[in-house]
């Protein structure tokens, strides 16, 4: 499977030119043969929108959706943007779409409402995570802060993810010493759950600035063992191609049989006895 | 504290770069004192711009040193940055003349605003925008007049502690004479800010990052070996000054209100 990841940077709240510049990176991924070009968190519409969102929020009706759709019959498409539901909620989202049609649309789960974030305040959280067949295999999209959550993982490899694909929008930060950075967390987070959970995994984080706010890039593709395969440079907007090799999924499975091995009626007997946290 | 140096200047190079050209400018203007704060900013510029995409200009009183002058020319020439003097006494002198009583403080303000003056009227000039030089030390101690030397476009120095402006001056090769003299707001003859303040700026950046950064409380501070003393000073003065940090307070009477529910960031739509 030939990827492209679309480490761009978008303007903030203006649909119609990032529309444009998705396009434009399609069909260049289009001409170099990819079979996916994956797009960070948001893509069309920027980060800190606050009340933006209203005004740049779309669901599958839209013109610039329904293009989308129109490109994904030559390439799988992943992209971001705010999803608006019939019930007139507003969702930070991500959508696979192929062959005409939409694969599957992810609504952030966890949405981070802290220190410099404030999802809280303008998203509905979605409430469902789940793998979807495609012709790469069957494949997991979770946004940004979801990875950050053992249930979001545990779900997805439990229900057979060999793929993990995360659009992300992470800010620069902690750049004190090295190491403690955000950067440094994410590479850390990215090869432990290719490793771990034996799949291949592609992070796709924007560039660009936004008030002050860097977001770093930096965006990388890690095979099923764990071996980082391809990274784009920080701060730079830039693409990568990358070629995962689908079936390194079953080495990987053989070769650290982690998955044949996960006790899952421990968690279900924990849940069902403890309750958990919540 | 310590910090990531390739990294960091990665980051403010890009971020002047960014939101200065994607508003559609070219070009930045900033005051250049001869102190290590704005020549950290112009390097910062230069190196993300280009010296001849960068006016510094330095701003005088008559009561200000010759060696400022001569440091802020150094700078200037280290760094290739257009360079100029706006002397700023003709235009405070006559206002000093019709206030009898002024204090040192009120003439300090008031040549601060007017260096303000200066930079935004150049800033339409040369179409660039005004680079702020305020760290992230002054910032957080109130240290700077508000509308003076507080008043900026974008500023990239003002999430770096005084000690981290020392650290990332050194690396990009300040001149030595720039990085080794104390720090003073040159609002009177001989005056340094530590001595104004009452503590170095070195104690202070230890206290603030424990407090700041680290979040931790008073007590902890304490049983850290801060002086209660002195913990409790800068934590008063963090807190006296935080209207020179926010936007004017505004009285609400409508469903949405500016910069409370009518919220949108700067780069909209850039």
């Amino acid at each position: 499977m030939k990827v492209h990841l679309a480490q761009m940077k978008p303007v903030l709240g203006n649909l119609e030119k990032n529309a444009q510049k998705h396009f434009e990176i399609i069909e260049q991924a289009v001409s170099e043969g990819c079979d996916l070009v994956v797009f960070p968190e948001l893509s069309l519409t920027g980060y800190y929108l606050l009340d933006l969102v209203y005004d740049v929020a779309m669901d599958e009706n839209h013109p610039v959706y329904q293009k989308f759709l129109d490109y994904s019959n030559e390439i799988a498409i992943v992209f971001g943007y705010v999803y608006e539901s019939r019930e007139k909620l507003f969702y930070n989202a991500a959508s696979f779409v192929h062959r005409g049609k939409t694969v599957h649309t992810h609504k952030k789960v966890y949405l981070p409402d802290y220190t410099l974030f404030e999802e809280g305040r303008y998203f509905a959280a979605g409430s469902s995570i789940q793998a979807f067949d495609t012709e790469f295999g069957r494949c997991g999209l979770l946004i940004c802060e979801d990875v950050f959550h053992l249930s979001s993982l545990y779900i997805l490899s439990q229900s057979g993810a060999q793929n993990i694909i995360i659009p992300s929008n992470s800010p620069a930060r902690g750049n004190l010493e090295l190491g403690h950075d955000a950067s440094n967390a994410w590479q850390t987070s990215n090869r432990y759950i290719a490793g771990v959970l034996t799949v291949n995994l592609v992070f796709v984080n924007r560039v660009g600035v936004e008030d002050g706010v860097s977001f770093w890039g930096g965006s990388e593709a890690y095979d099923a063992r764990g071996r980082r395969l391809a990274a784009a440079d920080m701060f730079k907007e830039t693409g990568v191609t990358v070629d995962i090799d689908i079936d390194s999924v079953r080495r990987a499975r053989i070769e650290t049989p982690f998955l044949r091995d996960e006790k899952s009626f421990l968690v279900r007997n924990f849940l069902n006895e403890e309750g958990g946290r919540k | 504290m310590k910090l990531d140096l390739d990294l960091t200047v990665d980051i403010l190079t890009n971020f002047i770069k960014e939101e200065t050209e994607k508003i559609g400018l070219k070009h930045v203007v900033l005051g250049l004192s001869g102190g290590i704060d704005s020549a950290l900013s112009a390097a910062l510029a230069a190196k993300a711009l280009g010296g001849n995409r960068v006016f510094a200009y330095c701003m005088p009183y008559k009561l200000s040193s010759e060696e400022s002058l001569k440091d802020a020319i150094k700078v200037a020439e280290t760094f290739r940055l257009n360079f100029d003097v706006l002397e700023i006494t003709p235009m405070v002198d006559p206002y000093f003349e019709m206030q009898e009583d002024i204090s040192k403080l009120r003439m300090g303000n008031v040549m601060a605003r007017q260096r303000m003056i200066c930079l935004f009227d150049m800033s339409a000039k040369v179409a660039g925008l005004v680079l702020g030089t305020s760290n992230k030390t002054e910032l957080l101690l109130g240290y700077g007049t508000w509308y003076g030397d507080l008043a900026s476009a974008i500023n990239p120095i003002g999430d770096l502690y005084k000690t981290q402006v020392w650290e990332l001056s050194e690396y990009l090769g300040i001149p030595q004479s720039v990085v080794d003299k104390p720090p003073t707001a040159g609002l009177w003859v001989g005056q340094t800010d530590e001595q104004e303040l009452g503590f170095t700026y070195r104690e202070a950046d230890d206290l603030l990052y424990a407090m700041v950064d680290e979040r931790r409380r008073i007590p902890e501070l304490i049983s850290m070996g801060f002086e209660e003393e002195f913990v409790k000073k800068v934590a008063e003065r963090i807190r006296r000054n935080q209207f020179k940090r926010n936007m004017t307070v505004i009285a609400k009477v409508s469903q949405r209100t500016i910069g409370r529910d009518f919220r949108y960031c700067r780069d909209w739509g850039y």
